[in-house]
């Protein structure tokens, strides 16, 4: 009797499941339409809600898809869908199963606007949703929205999430994100004390965030203790951001190395003042935009190789032009400084306007590969991936220049024609072609440098504008002739830039730098490293 | 140094479009035409936006060719290029109104260049249609300014940042390129903000060079100062081309547009034309015009300029609205006054109402200001805004901002009896010192 009890109890309970399941859906859907009437923003976050109450895992579909825009009405019959932009019409697929339902036109179809509010409301309900997902990631990312938002009707499903958590460092956040709704709960004193230690030990700017809320709405020891914890955060913080410091310097440094190294050859090893040498970086910069065109239209899978592909490129474009540019101009003017300054300059004008005329005068978009965006934390340090890479790339393209100018027959010969023309000449070396392979080797340079550099800056007419006085004052200040003097030079100027910016600002802080700079070369006037020799005479 | 440097390269960048313009000097017009002046930068720095409206006043001036011209006459374009050199302006201006005649010129998109022609245009009486959102704390006789001032932009976007729906923002970054549009539209936002009761500690003004490339700085600044538990806002007047790297650093170092905002007043479809959007979905901007907006008028004005132009990727913006507006305005106020005489047509234009791009009329007000909507867009991942939110009404531009101590009591009103660009209230007298 009792066994017979027990199943049909059991019979009883599959039949409840599977009722309130289709039930359930048929409500989804119920609510789900509901989107079909909404007119304004705080309608459709009345709806968002209503679907974020019924905590099921069904409704995180449609809410993603609102988040990102994606969610659609169809005009006709007032149906929702998702939908996906194809070329011409939108692919529309069903907001609960996901099954593809059709395509309609664009015309046909009213977007669901969203807006940030929103966009928070809908991120903090899938945060309570998505906690007990499969993949770790979505549950650090839920940990993470429940932590900055915390609410005291959280702390319940924490408390599962956490209990039935296994890998260590998403229990960790889960832990935090359950301390922070604590000590927005009105739970004992004793549990928020030991929230704050928890949030505390957290130790970054969204702990200090939160705990200042804390400290602003509380009283007696929670006040303190958070006062506390604050401060022991701060102190931490900033021997970090001293490290932030100089990473940022580094990477402005890299930057300035880059955009310096092709004119230490020109300018530097050959005393040619190239007034174009920015326009040969913006060559390069052009040369990855045409590039990552092509690849769009025709081969979209490559496009996280398209820096690779655009770098032999950008050198032989700007090194072809440099030569042009040596063996039409500069030849004839050597020894000649101030003619040569005047001439580059119509050079670079005459390459501005080429390119405004060619490409036209707006910026053009140069995307980031995958792996060039975004960034990762190092304690509290955070460094983005484009800065990493372009740190990468140019001690590389340092390291290979050097290896060419010190270990190569042709670097021999490119020093010796500096060094003493004459005797270099009679030694049998055909001074003209090392002059003319030198400067295209520059100019190639800075052509890599504008791959780089499209990554992190505008690419318009205007690109090469903004590098050419760094880079002189870099390859002056770090001593002309001398590869190691700018890469010392561009480090050297790139921390104090950015250890100056913070209390200075950035506009006071480049003219420190340029006084300290000028009173620099007042005291050593040939720079840090000095070449020492008859040769600089001559 | 680079100011210096740039300051060269610009006046033989001038000087030999300069020559190039003497060249090709235009034969002298027969009288059938009415001239019309473009002073728009076509190389320089400013290139990247001024190109642009040069084109929209190509097209507009063709399209009412097409439509009969004007007074029976024929309209003729005269281009120039002040090569963003802010002299040249001011030459390039006085060649335009002297040399050719024009009837009136549509010209100049930074207030530097504005304030170098304006002693041109009252000297040698003619009209300037001027297109861009500016700083304010400025009304001219020759000067018809069609884009926002200040109270047409900047406060309306504070407020919406400040409502309920733009998240109930308490502490404000206040981010700007270093001259004097930021300068001047961040002193009365300061006034503003402090008015409705924040306090100056949560207030973080920070300027920039021009051009300004290296943002991490600025950027983690902005993380620390939106990290003491309040909402947090930037409002940005940084200007054009530092903006790429400005919100490619912002996305690089993952500030979300659902934690901290930032509400620009220089971003336009234009210099989002060079970005992958994808990043900065839901950050903000204030304009009295979007592309995305749907109505008649504008689809036609799209289609129109995709056929001028030849190329359906074009983005249209709202200096390009502004002109529009503003020629539309002109050519409405050479009808009424039968002559296209520069004093007749400044007397006729105030008052004259003619259509905007989004669904609405553009009336010049007696202080040579005009009412416009205010639309609040979040850029999406395609590169367009959304407009989340429209002042129910039209807005009249304030030339004299009420924020500003020296401002406040100053009104412009351009009718007769009083003509006058700074009458102050208080004292009953005209002229009176603004800001600037």
């Amino acid at each position: 009797m009792k066994i017979f009890h027990a199943m049909g109890l059991t019979l009883l309970l599959i039949l409840a499941t599977l009722s309130s399941s289709g039930a359930a859906e048929a409500d989804l859907r119920a609510i789900i339409a509901k989107f079909a009437t909404v007119t304004d923003f705080s309608q459709t976050g009345a709806v968002v809600q209503e679907l974020a109450a019924t905590s099921d895992r069904a409704v995180e579909r449609p809410l993603a898809a609102l988040a990102d825009g994606n969610l659609y009405i169809r005009m006709a019959d007032s149906m929702v869908f998702i939908g996906k932009e194809g070329d011409e019409n939108v692919q529309l697929f069903d907001p609960l199963s996901g099954e593809a339902a059709g395509e309609a036109s664009p015309d046909d179809l009213t977007q669901i606007g969203v807006n940030n509010t929103l966009r928070r409301t809908i991120r903090d309900a899938l945060g309570t949703l998505t906690l007990g997902s499969k993949d770790p990631t979505v549950r650090i990312a839920a940990a993470d929205t429940m932590f900055k938002t915390p609410d005291a009707a959280n702390i319940q499903p924490l408390d599962v999430a956490i209990a039935g958590e296994t890998v260590a460092s998403v229990k960790a956040l889960l832990e935090q994100a359950r301390a922070a709704s604590i000590l927005v709960s009105d739970q004992p004193y004793a549990d928020k004390l030991a929230a704050i230690a928890v949030i505390g030990a957290r130790g970054d700017r969204n702990a200090v965030s939160l705990l200042t809320f804390v400290e602003a709405n509380a009283s007696g020891d929670v006040k303190e203790a958070a006062t506390a914890a604050i401060a022991s955060i701060n102190s931490t913080l900033a021997i970090w951001d001293a490290g932030q410091n100089i990473w940022y310097g580094i990477s402005l440094g890299s930057v300035l190395l880059l955009a310096a190294i092709g004119l230490a050859i020109t300018f530097g090893v050959m005393g040619v003042i190239n007034m174009a040498h920015g326009e040969m970086v913006m060559l390069g910069a052009y040369t990855t935009f045409v590039v990552q065109q092509v690849i769009r239209t025709s081969f979209p899978g490559l496009f996280d190789w398209s820096l690779i592909i655009a770098l032999p490129l950008a050198f032989l474009v700007a090194a072809f032009v440099g030569l042009v540019i040596e063996r039409g101009i500069i030849r004839f003017l050597y020894g000649r400084p101030l003619e040569t300054l005047l001439a580059t300059w119509g050079v670079s004008l005459i390459l501005q306007q080429a390119v405004r005329s060619i490409f036209g005068p707006t910026n053009q978009e140069v995307g980031n590969p995958s792996w060039m965006s975004g960034s990762f934390a190092i304690g509290q340090l955070a460094i983005t991936w484009n800065r990493l890479w372009i740190l990468v790339f140019a001690l590389t393209v340092f390291a290979v220049l050097l290896y060419l100018m010190k270990r190569t027959s042709w670097g021999l010969r490119m020093r010796a024609v500096t060094a003493n023309r004459r005797m270099a000449a009679s030694m049998g070396i055909r001074t003209p072609w090392v002059d003319a392979l030198t400067f295209a080797l520059g100019s190639g340079i800075a052509g890599i440098a504008g791959v780089a550099l499209s990554q992190i800056d505008n690419v318009s007419p205007n690109l090469g504008r903004g590098y050419i006085i760094d880079s002189f004052m870099v390859v002056v200040f770090g001593g002309v002739g001398n590869l190691w003097g700018t890469l010392v030079g561009a480090f050297s100027l790139g921390i104090v830039n950015k250890f100056l910016e913070p209390y200075a600002g950035a506009v006071l802080g480049k003219i420190v730098v340029l006084v300290l700079i000028i009173l620099f070369i007042q005291k050593r006037p040939r720079g840090l490293f000095a070449l020492k020799g008859r040769a600089v005479e001559a | 140094m680079r100011g210096n440097f740039s300051t060269i390269t610009k006046m033989v960048s001038a000087s030999v479009v300069a020559a190039g313009l003497m060249m090709s000097a235009p034969a002298r017009a027969a009288d059938d035409t009415i001239k019309v002046g473009i002073l728009h930068s076509l190389s320089g720095t400013m290139a990247i936006s001024e190109t642009t409206l040069k084109d929209a006043m190509l097209m507009l001036i063709d399209e009412q060719n097409a439509k009969g011209g004007l007074l029976g006459k024929k309209l003729e374009a005269v281009v120039v290029d002040p090569a963003s050199n802010w002299p040249l302006f001011a030459e390039k201006a006085r060649e335009l109104i002297s040399k050719d005649h024009v009837a009136a010129v549509f010209g100049c998109w930074t207030s530097v260049s504005r304030k170098s022609v304006l002693p041109v245009f009252s000297e040698l009486d003619n009209i300037l249609f001027y297109p861009v959102q500016y700083e304010g704390e400025e009304s001219e006789r020759n000067v018809f300014y069609t884009g926002a001032a200040p109270n047409q932009q900047a406060i309306p976007a504070v407020d919406y940042l400040m409502s309920k729906d733009g998240g109930s923002v308490k502490r404000w970054v206040l981010e700007g390129t270093d001259y004097v549009y930021p300068r001047t539209t961040n002193k009365i936002l300061e006034a503003y903000l402090k008015s409705k009761g924040v306090p100056a500690e949560d207030i973080m003004v920070n300027y920039t060079p021009f051009g300004f490339s290296d943002w991490q700085t600025e950027v983690s600044a902005i993380k620390k100062f939106g990290s003491a538990g309040k909402k947090t806002a930037v409002v940005s007047t940084v200007n054009g081309d530092a903006n790429v790297p400005f919100y490619k650093e912002l996305g690089n170092q993952g500030i979300k547009a659902e934690d901290i905002p930032v509400m620009a007043f220089s971003v336009g479809e234009e210099e989002l034309a060079g970005l992958d959007t994808k990043p900065l979905v839901g950050h903000l901007a204030a304009w009295n015009y979007f592309e995305s907006v749907n109505t008649p008028e504008n689809k036609k004005f799209i289609a129109d300029w995709h056929k001028f132009i030849k190329n359906n990727k074009r983005t249209t913006n709202d200096p390009m609205e502004a002109h529009y507006i503003g020629f539309n305005m002109w050519v409405k106020a050479v009808e009424k006054a039968g002559t296209t005489d520069p004093d007749k047509v400044i007397d006729a234009m105030i008052g004259v109402s003619v259509p905007n791009l989004t669904g609405g009329y553009a009336t010049m007000m007696p202080n040579h200001h005009i009412t416009k909507p205010v639309l609040i867009g979040e850029i999406q991942a395609n590169g367009q805004f959304q407009t989340v939110s429209k002042t129910p009404g039209l807005v009249m531009g304030d030339e004299w901002s009420d924020y500003l101590p020296d401002s406040k009591d100053l009104i412009s009103d351009w009718r007769a009896p009083l003509s006058c660009g700074n009458f102050n209230v208080k004292t009953g007298k005209c002229g009176g010192k603004g800001t600037n």
